[in-house]
């Protein structure tokens, strides 16, 4: 079986690629490119075609899947509706399939069900990233902020995180958020 | 306690409404919260109102169709009970071909731009090359527009020229590309094919229809049911949102907002032109006026005439090659539902029309017509051809076009 995966996001198609590269029988295609997407996808001829929901690309490939006489075999969105749970899944996970007509549902549901937790894997993968990212980044402010303290008021480093740390509770707000509001302040002051 | 309503969108300026009723407080004064999902594709936010990620979607209105009647997936009925506007789109070429057209900076006359078209149309196929027009969406008012025009010309879409689907965001690029020689788009995407010198505006799509439907807001029919009073709520705060659109006082402040991050993240300038129907056709000419270049609030605009979608499946069988199919025509008709529109606004200041449903077309002057409430006036509704569109006869107008 033949599978483009059509994703501008290079690293997420090569997580999915990866994810796929483990079936039997199955071919797997990455197409990054938006130019030149459509003659790369008639050179593949696949019989599975997934892409991200974020594509700007959609429209052109459900045009060109709709109206292309010159494909020998018509491609359709994939909606089974016999399990529409099971697609509202790859919906929520961000991916949208495309099958060749006459292809089986049972043939098709274990790709899309592999592709939906690739795709499912990758967000998380994002999240945690992100997440990380954002701690490093707060953790960045808050020694920052105590710097600014120790210097201004002659605080030590206990003392500095013990003000942070006081005025966070009194407001009811996140040390990180009090840190970044010091050092802002401190910045419009003319501080470095 | 407010009810929450998630609307997709794509970055467009007619995706106007919902987004000045959420910022300018109308949804929430009607007891709405709005969250607005920007996507990049008509496809996913119709997977998205089809699948519930969204009770509500920005949607070219030849898809709602297409969607209730199955075509390209199983049927699934939707709802229009509000337009978003009417027109809003130009037809933008490279500047060689515009300039066969008209002179740079000048709006082309639909009959004597398409008879010179005509002739680059034959040149090109001659020398193996045909004209290639992009349009954002099969099932789009672009398509059907750009088709009623060339074939109205003596053009014959799919045999004299080619029409071929790109996202709007990259109609500048195609266009630079030289991968098609004209697109049909909604704004700011023409204005920026021209300060890029991509390409030159030569039409506008009110041109070859007066008075064209565009975007709807489309429900799934179950949710409009189930929802209906939250569905009437909205309906009134984007009344609102219009009439605060079309102001002159406000076009500034709803440019900024517009050209913010969240939505369109584009050129605040750009979209104030398309507000303010003031478009730059050419680079290094003068921002020519265009009145009604977009329309969203007078002689209400915003109401879901039946004939509206009774004209757009009729478009739709003309381009299929297909037969009128009286089961179809009906199920089409009922997409767009004035009922909710009149029930939403009925006893407030709003007029309502007293007929739902009228001959598209009909109109060369300005008409006093029958209301359910209020004064109305009704202004020219042309076709470019003089063609007159009545509801009553979907096959004999069928038949009688070219």
């Amino acid at each position: 079986m033949r599978i483009a995966i059509v994703d501008e996001s290079a690293s997420r198609a090569a997580v999915i690629g990866e994810g796929l590269a483990a079936l039997d029988d199955c071919e797997i295609f990455v197409v990054t490119e938006r130019r030149g997407l459509v003659a790369r996808i008639g050179e593949i001829a696949p019989d599975i075609v997934l892409m991200d929901l974020g594509n700007p690309s959609r429209d052109v490939l459900e045009e060109y899947f709709a109206v292309s006489r010159a494909l020998d075999r018509p491609i359709a969105m994939f909606v089974d509706e016999s399990d529409d749970e099971a697609i509202a899944a790859s919906i929520d996970a961000g991916v949208s399939s495309y099958v060749v007509d006459g292809l089986a549902a049972h043939r098709i549901r274990p790709i899309l069900d592999l592709a939906v937790k690739r795709f499912n894997a990758f967000a998380r993968l994002q999240a945690d990233l992100a997440e990380a990212k954002g701690r490093l980044a707060e953790r960045d402010a808050v020694d920052k902020a105590k710097r600014i303290l120790m210097d201004s008021r002659a605080l030590t480093e206990p003392q500095a995180y013990a003000e942070l740390r006081k005025t966070a509770m009194n407001q009811g707000r996140r040390i990180a958020e009090i840190a970044e509001a010091v050092v802002t302040a401190h910045q419009l002051m003319g501080g470095k | 306690m407010s009810a929450e309503l998630t609307i997709g969108f794509l970055p467009l300026v007619d995706a106007c409404l919902p987004i000045l009723a959420r910022e300018h407080g109308f949804a929430e004064d009607e007891g709405l919260s709005l969250r607005l999902v920007r996507d990049m594709s008509w496809a996913t936010v119709l997977d998205r109102l089809l699948y519930g990620h969204s009770d509500a979607a920005h949607l070219v209105a030849p898809l709602a169709i297409a969607t209730t009647l199955g075509r390209g997936r199983p049927a699934q009925a939707l709802s229009v009970p509000f337009v978003l506007g009417l027109n809003g789109n130009a037809i933008t070429m490279r500047p060689e071909l515009a300039r066969r057209l008209t002179s740079p900076g000048t709006l082309g006359d639909p009959i004597r731009a398409g008879a010179a078209l005509k002739l680059v149309a034959a040149e090109r196929c001659a020398a193996g090359r045909p004209l290639r027009f992009g349009v954002v969406h099969r099932y789009s008012s672009h398509n059907y527009m750009l088709r009623y025009w060339l074939a109205g010309c003596g053009v014959r879409p799919d045999h004299d020229v080619e029409i071929t689907t790109v996202a709007p965001p990259f109609c500048a690029d195609a266009l630079e590309a030289g991968e098609v020689d004209a697109i049909c788009v909604g704004e700011p995407w023409n204005s920026v094919a021209v300060e890029r010198g991509a390409g030159e505006i030569v039409l506008m799509t009110a041109q070859i229809w007066r008075r064209g439907v565009e975007k709807v807001l489309a429900f799934k029919e179950r949710v409009l049911d189930e929802r209906r009073a939250d569905v009437e709520a909205l309906i009134r705060a984007m009344v609102r949102a219009a009439r605060h659109f079309v102001d002159p006082e406000h076009w500034d402040e709803n440019a900024a907002i517009l050209a913010r991050a969240e939505y369109l993240d584009g050129d605040a300038v750009l979209i104030k032109r398309a507000i303010s129907d003031r478009l730059l056709l050419a680079k290094g000419s003068e921002v020519v006026p265009f009145p009604d270049f977009m329309f969203q609030y007078r002689e209400a605009a915003n109401f879901p005439w039946v004939s509206q979608a009774e004209w757009l499946y009729t478009q739709m069988v003309r381009w299929e090659g297909g037969k009128i199919d009286p089961g179809e025509a009906a199920r089409a008709a009922r997409v767009f539902r004035p009922d909710v529109y009149r029930s939403a606004l009925t006893g407030g200041a709003e007029p309502l029309p007293g007929a739902s449903s009228k001959v598209e077309g009909s109109l060369g002057q300005t008409t006093v017509v029958g209301t359910q409430q209020g004064r109305m006036t009704l202004e020219s509704n042309r076709f470019f051809d003089g063609g007159v569109f009545d509801p009553a006869d979907l096959e004999g107008y069928l038949a009688s076009l070219p």
